[in-house]
């Protein structure tokens, strides 16, 4: 098995340089910072602590599923935990998990700038992602919401008495701190460029944050729309949504699901990204099919507007709207296999080592490929009408976001690490952790497909008893996913203090970022570099594909 | 002739890139502004599907002199805004606040006119909630639903408008300042492009909001 | 500086053409024009906005890449009505 680290040196040997980190001292220095590494740290503190929050809801969830006919906690708990657990996870744990950390703290570099084009911007969306974090938090501490992150109407807002106005509001401010990275993104892609660096020079992961990023832009103000009537309707009940008053709960869903399925995408596409960087360096080998990856970016970004009607097959809508919906979200599933096969290819004849970004890259590639085809079934109008709204929805899109987005995203923390923080991790925690992830998360979502094709509803706090054992399995393999993620955060830690002096490039990998020092100075570059080869020129040997 | 250096922020270039950064992404930005404007052009378009009558009805009850006023009053400060933006281009000072200032204030004439409306309104029975006759309409529902989406799609624009009129209040008083010259104007430009697109949109709300049935 | 070639002069009949096309806008509303009332309208609405967008807002001597985005913005409007009323439009029930 090869080995890529390269020999750290012991800290004391080396003199003592300025970067970003020990650049400036003191609070002020890091709530006023406009250096994007200082705000991805910043982000990286927040989304970590809403990460674990948004896991604490669901263990609740998975203790009450334990047994058929729970009482840990009432009904109206149990629907206040899932909706907590949803809407902290997708707005403000994967929507801004890969971009606002690895592509804030990455990006410029890659591109051979000194910062994002607008770096006061930058500040400004950490600070909507706290306070709608902040107001979305107060929502739930103040009595919850029990309307699922869904929010269907008239549900929410005719019937519910919970705190739907709070939440929805926290969620639209959180949705600004997105389009103004997704804005900084744009721009800086297309503008600050280093000399040399042509498109079809860019690391993979700029492409995917490029797409990622028009998402961001034409999705989420349709988001910000839609909330706002919801809370006008829930406060003045005129009827926009309410079919007693002459409205259209569909026309709810429409506007939603506008949003919410492109939103998958900005979820899974930096993912995707992260993976094209980690797997050409840990095979020592360039990419297969370098424009395909780049293409099918952008092609997954813009088909993933057009499918939205598949999460509403059975609500109401015309079956001529389905039938055209279903044709759609098949297509979409094109792009994300061809990049599929291009990482199997990139792995094919390379010198393959298994180093902790690489396990999580490999967790990524099987349980995303599994979600994506499960996805395909649900896409199929006459297997949707049977397993809309049970487990099975449940364990695919738990597939793709926790199988393949968060392990995506661990494998790009551990990548980057050493240059976030000049520190190597401790290996062996760190192989040991992916692969403590990989079987809790086999162990909790593999039963909720075969429990939901057998019929098990979703958002249900009790069960039929023939389910329990499948249960049982689920909560079991939660306990140890938990485990899982929580050794992370310790050695993680434990490395800032103790771990190994990093170097430049541990892992001899190429693209701009590892030409400067780890951790980097403020201004990244000292002189502006000049790009003049391709990116993943990892094996002199002539390749394929590219 | 030399820059100013301090407008040239630290991780730009030369100002060029800077002003190209600047209004790429201000289009990029009202774009976004353009599809939070669409989730309520959608709302209006299915409403509008399901209860044409209604929608007719309620649409003649609005005041079109108002309405035809009020979009005189934007366009000529669309006008003043485009000189402003020239002005700024040739370095022409004081052309450039009076047509910044003269913006801003056709932006705080179209509001008053709209608060005149509004009364109107009011004293018409056309505010469902507060003023509204049921009696008065055969399909009450979908009248309310034309009303809800006229005070939504008048009132997020309004609320536009007034940051349009701050940011050109902002910009009238750094130009007075000597903030800007020939070189460095891109904030006139990218508060330009604002401006005209608060216009663009509502050149759209007049038809669809005064001009449903026939008068 | 990108140089915009758009003079006051030029400013000036755009607007006239504005305003004309604002009273073609009201006058049109007394007529009843059938199935064609609401996109005369309309049509008369967009081009206005033709003229706002590429005369004073530049486009029109603009890069492509702004050409891009204003018509994206555009098209990604379009994806939000027209599959949105796919369904209104087709649905065989009274909602």
């Amino acid at each position: 098995m090869s080995t890529v680290v390269a020999e750290p040196t012991l800290p004391e040997q080396a003199a003592r340089p300025v970067h970003y980190l020990n650049a400036h001292y003191g609070v002020r220095s890091w709530l006023l910072t406009t250096d994007h590494k200082r705000i991805a740290i910043l982000y990286l503190v927040s989304i970590t602590l809403m990460f674990f929050l948004g896991g604490a809801a669901i263990s609740v969830v998975r203790l009450q599923l334990m047994t058929p006919r729970n009482d840990l906690v009432a009904a109206d708990t149990y629907n206040k935990l899932f909706t907590m657990h949803g809407i902290i996870m997708v707005f403000f744990f994967l929507i801004p998990a890969v971009p606002a950390v690895l592509g804030n703290f990455c990006m410029p570099m890659m591109l051979g700038a000194k910062d994002l084009a607008f770096p006061r911007i930058n500040l400004l969306s950490w600070y909507l992602y706290i306070l709608g974090a902040a107001v979305t938090l107060t929502a739930i501490l103040i009595g919850g919401v029990d309307t699922g992150w869904t929010f269907y109407t008239p549900y929410s807002t005719a019937r519910s008495n919970t705190n739907v106005i709070p939440a929805a509001l926290g969620i639209l401010i959180a949705g600004f701190s997105s389009i103004l990275t997704g804005l900084n993104f744009i721009v800086t892609t297309h503008r600050m460029r280093a000399p040399g660096q042509t498109w079809f020079r860019l690391p993979l992961f700029v492409w995917s944050m490029y797409a990622t990023s028009i998402i961001m832009l034409l999705g989420t103000p349709v988001l910000a729309i839609t909330l706002t009537l919801l809370a006008v309707e829930r406060s003045l009940g005129i009827g926009i949504f309410d079919p007693a008053l002459g409205g259209d709960p569909l026309l709810f869903q429409h506007l939603f699901w506008f949003y919410s399925h492109p939103a998958v995408y900005i979820m899974i596409l930096p993912g995707m990204g992260v993976v094209s960087e980690i797997v050409p360096c840990f095979s020592r080998k360039n990419i297969y099919g370098y424009r395909f990856i780049a293409f099918s970016s952008v092609a997954i970004a813009v088909l993933g507007f057009l499918v939205w009607g598949h999460h509403m097959f059975i609500a109401g809508q015309s079956v001529y709207a389905a039938m055209v919906f279903s044709l759609l979200s098949f297509l979409v599933a094109i792009p994300s296999g061809i990049k599929v096969f291009n990482w199997t290819a990139t792995l094919y004849k390379g010198s393959i080592s298994y180093e902790t970004p690489m396990l999580y890259a490999f967790g990524f590639i099987g349980l995303f490929t599994m979600g994506g085809l499960t996805g395909i079934m649900l896409a199929t109008l006459a297997v949707d009408a049977h397993v809309h709204d049970t487990y099975f929805v449940i364990a695919h899109f738990h597939f793709i976001m926790v199988g393949g987005m968060v392990m995506a995203y661990l494998g790009g923390i551990h990548f980057w690490w050493p240059k976030i923080t000049g520190r190597l991790y401790p290996e062996w925690w760190g192989r040991l952790s992916a692969l403590l992830i990989f079987a809790g998360f086999i162990l909790t979502f593999l039963p909720q497909f075969v429990v939901g094709y057998l019929g098990m509803p979703r958002r249900y706090y009790q069960y039929a008893p023939e389910f329990q054992v499948l249960n049982v399995m689920s909560t079991a393999g939660a306990s140890i996913l938990g485990a899982g993620y929580l050794l992370p955060l310790c050695y993680l830690l434990w490395s800032l203090a103790y771990g190994k002096d990093a170097g430049p490039n541990p892992w001899q990998a190429t693209g701009l970022e590892w030409q400067t020092p780890s951790p980097p100075p403020t201004e990244n570059f000292e002189v502006t570099p000049e790009v003049v080869q391709e990116p993943y020129q990892y094996s002199a040997e002539v390749t394929h594909g590219g | 002739m030399a820059a100013k250096s301090d407008s040239l922020a630290p991780h730009f270039a030369d100002l060029e890139q800077q002003h190209e950064a600047a209004t790429l992404g201000m289009w990029i930005f009202l774009a976004t502004e353009l599809m939070f404007f669409g989730g309520l052009f959608t709302a209006y378009t299915v409403y509008r599907h399901r209860y044409p009558e209604e929608f007719a009805a309620a649409s003649t009850r609005l005041n079109l002199v108002f309405g035809g006023v009020n979009t005189v009053v934007l366009l000529t400060s669309s006008l003043t805004m485009a000189l402003a933006v020239y002005a700024a281009r040739v370095g022409r000072r004081d052309w450039l606040i009076s047509c910044l200032g003269l913006t801003g204030l056709l932006g705080a004439a179209f509001l008053v006119i709209k608060g005149f409306e509004y009364h109107g309104d009011y004293a018409d029975n056309l505010v469902p909630g507060l003023a509204f006759v049921e009696s008065e309409w055969p399909k009450p529902a979908g009248v309310k639903l034309f009303l809800l989406l006229y005070y939504l799609m008048t009132g997020v624009h309004a609320l536009h408008l007034i940051i349009g009129i701050v940011l050109m209040s902002v910009l009238a008083a750094l130009a007075r300042r000597g903030r800007y010259s020939s070189e460095y104007y891109a904030p006139v430009e990218v508060g330009g492009l604002y401006w005209h697109f608060v216009d663009v949109i509502w050149i759209f709300l007049l038809p669809l909001l005064y001009m449903v049935g026939v008068r | 500086m990108p140089q915009p070639v758009e003079t006051p002069r030029m400013y000036v009949a755009i607007f006239a053409g504005l305003i004309a096309l604002t009273a073609a806008t009201v006058a049109l509303c007394h007529f009843d024009l059938g199935a064609f009332h609401g996109a005369a309208g309309l049509g008369i609405a967009g081009a206005k906005a033709a003229l706002i967008v590429l005369f004073f807002m530049h486009v029109r001597s603009g890069s492509r890449l702004i050409w891009v985005i204003a018509l994206s913005g555009l098209f990604w409007l379009g994806i939000l009505l027209s599959l949105t009323l796919t369904d209104v439009l087709t649905r065989s029930w009274s909602m």
